[in-house]
């Protein structure tokens, strides 16, 4: 074909070839990403593999270029269990419990009434 | 623009008609509103995920096929180090398109069949990569313009309300800082170079400069709108916005190197807008619709590929697995 680019040229490609069209896919790998050792190993994305050791290597490539890594996992997509997101309100609660929270106990108030009441009664006295 | 947002007028006509269960549409809007991301899982309009796809798409294909005239650079870089970046920087596109095909296939359209719709011309890319990169300089340009452009677009999406879209528009800006970087070392070495390095730069920004123009898509009172688009955080910026965003960042630095553009008429005006010639939207339709420089020669090498590869494809194809949507 009529290129400038000399790589190109030497593969001598005939633009006009009919490509066989893909219909099956590999699947896919859901990735995790640890870090730092001690860090939490977190979801990053998704690769595509034939299998576990294929995906690691295609992880390590897609999310392991540059900067820290300790460690990848690896799981089948179809390996993970999800809630619905339907079910979102099953977490809506959470923030009224507030007895599971450190904030709540608050007992400077009290004691400070305690010990006021307590210096009142001892001035009484003498 | 990496991800066209531009709908034809039937498209934009079908976006405003199609109906919606009320109640659903109200909580998927109203979730938008509060700044929230919709994920894979949610309920989404229809029209919702058809655009998304349509842009993620696009844009995936925009880092593949970008690759290709950078790539063919990497055998005759002048030195080590810019061999080193170049690899580098190629490395990054493709990852970049891994995660934006990841990114579209969670709404439901597989990588395969996204692959046969860029092969087969049903789907596009950036109108940008059918033009050709005839010397090193234009590796340069590539690298520091043509990215620049392309970060301005990326940051800007990066801020809608997708959520896969957006984790992985978050990644590929921090990489696109490198891409910038080094093709500004690239620009800045060339232009304090000798009179030939000088030439070079001077011809390549010259042909450049209107696909550069290009690259966001038609003006604002030529492209059809979508109000609705906007609301879902889909399209977060104007063509002209973006445009004008661009020019305001990038042709500063290429004049403070006493490199001009070759359009008398490009200058600042007192309210901040940038004003240019135009830069012959005909030309841009020509190359879009498949009249450009490079575009047999872009799916040309993306079939070769293909081809090429599919035997080891096959070979590692083990057809008791089952494909399914990924998560995130
Ligand atoms: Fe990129
Ligand atoms: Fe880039």
């Amino acid at each position: 074909m009529n290129t400038l680019d000399p790589r190109i040229k030497r593969l001598s490609l005939d633009p006009s070839t009919e490509v066989e069209k893909t219909n099956s896919h590999l699947i896919t790998y859901e990735v995790f990403h640890q870090e730092k050792r001690g860090k939490h190993v977190t979801h990053v994305g998704i690769v595509h593999a034939s299998n576990p050791e294929m995906a690691l290597v295609m992880a390590k490539e897609v999310f392991g270029r540059r900067g820290k890594t300790t460690n990848l996992w690896v799981v089948k997509t179809s390996d993970v269990y999800t809630f619905g997101s339907d079910d979102e309100d099953m977490f809506e609660t959470t923030p009224e419990k507030t007895f599971r929270d450190p904030a709540y106990y608050k007992v400077r108030d009290r004691i400070e009434k305690f010990q006021n009441k307590q210096k009142f009664e001892h001035e009484q006295r003498t | 623009m990496y991800g066209s947002t531009n709908l034809s007028e039937e498209e934009a006509k079908r976006m405003n008609t199609t109906v919606e269960d009320p109640e659903k549409l109200e909580a998927f809007e109203s979730r938008i509103a509060r700044g929230e991301k919709i994920e894979p899982q949610d309920w989404m309009p229809v029209e919702y995920s058809k655009q998304l796809i349509r842009m993620i798409e696009q844009h995936a294909h925009s880092e593949i096929v970008g690759a290709l005239p950078e790539g063919t650079w990497i055998t005759r870089a002048p030195n080590f180090r810019r061999k080193l970046a170049l690899i580098a920087k190629v490395q990054d596109e493709i990852g970049h398109g891994q995660l934006l095909y990841s990114a579209a296939e969670t709404l439901g359209k597989t990588r395969e069949e996204m692959l046969n719709d860029l092969l087969s011309g049903k789907s596009k890319y950036s109108n940008v990569f059918n033009y050709p990169a005839l010397t090193w300089a234009d590796i340069a340009v590539i690298g520091f313009l043509v990215d620049g452009a392309a970060i301005v677009n990326q940051v800007i999406n990066s801020k809608g309300s997708y959520g896969p879209y957006c984790r992985a528009l978050e990644r590929i800006c921090y990489e696109e800082s490198f891409h910038l970087k080094q093709g500004h070392d690239n620009v800045v070495y060339l232009a304090t170079g000798t009179k030939h390095q000088r030439a070079i730069l001077q011809d390549a920004i010259n042909r450049w400069y209107r696909p550069l123009l290009h690259f966001f898509g038609p003006p604002d009172k030529q492209s059809a709108h979508s109000e609705k688009l906007m609301k879902w955080k889909v399209k977060l910026a104007s063509n002209d916005d973006m445009r004008n965003q661009f020019l305001d960042q990038y042709v500063p630095k290429i004049w403070e190197l006493d490199i001009t553009f070759p359009d008398p008429n490009l200058k600042k005006n007192d309210d901040g807008i940038w004003e240019f010639s135009d830069p012959d939207w005909n030309e841009f339709k020509r190359v879009i619709n498949g009249d450009g420089p490079c575009n047999a020669e872009r799916i040309a090498v993306r079939k070769f590929a293909e081809e090429a590869g599919r035997w080891v494809r096959q070979a590692l194809m083990n057809p008791s697995e089952k494909y399914v949507v990924p998560l995130a």
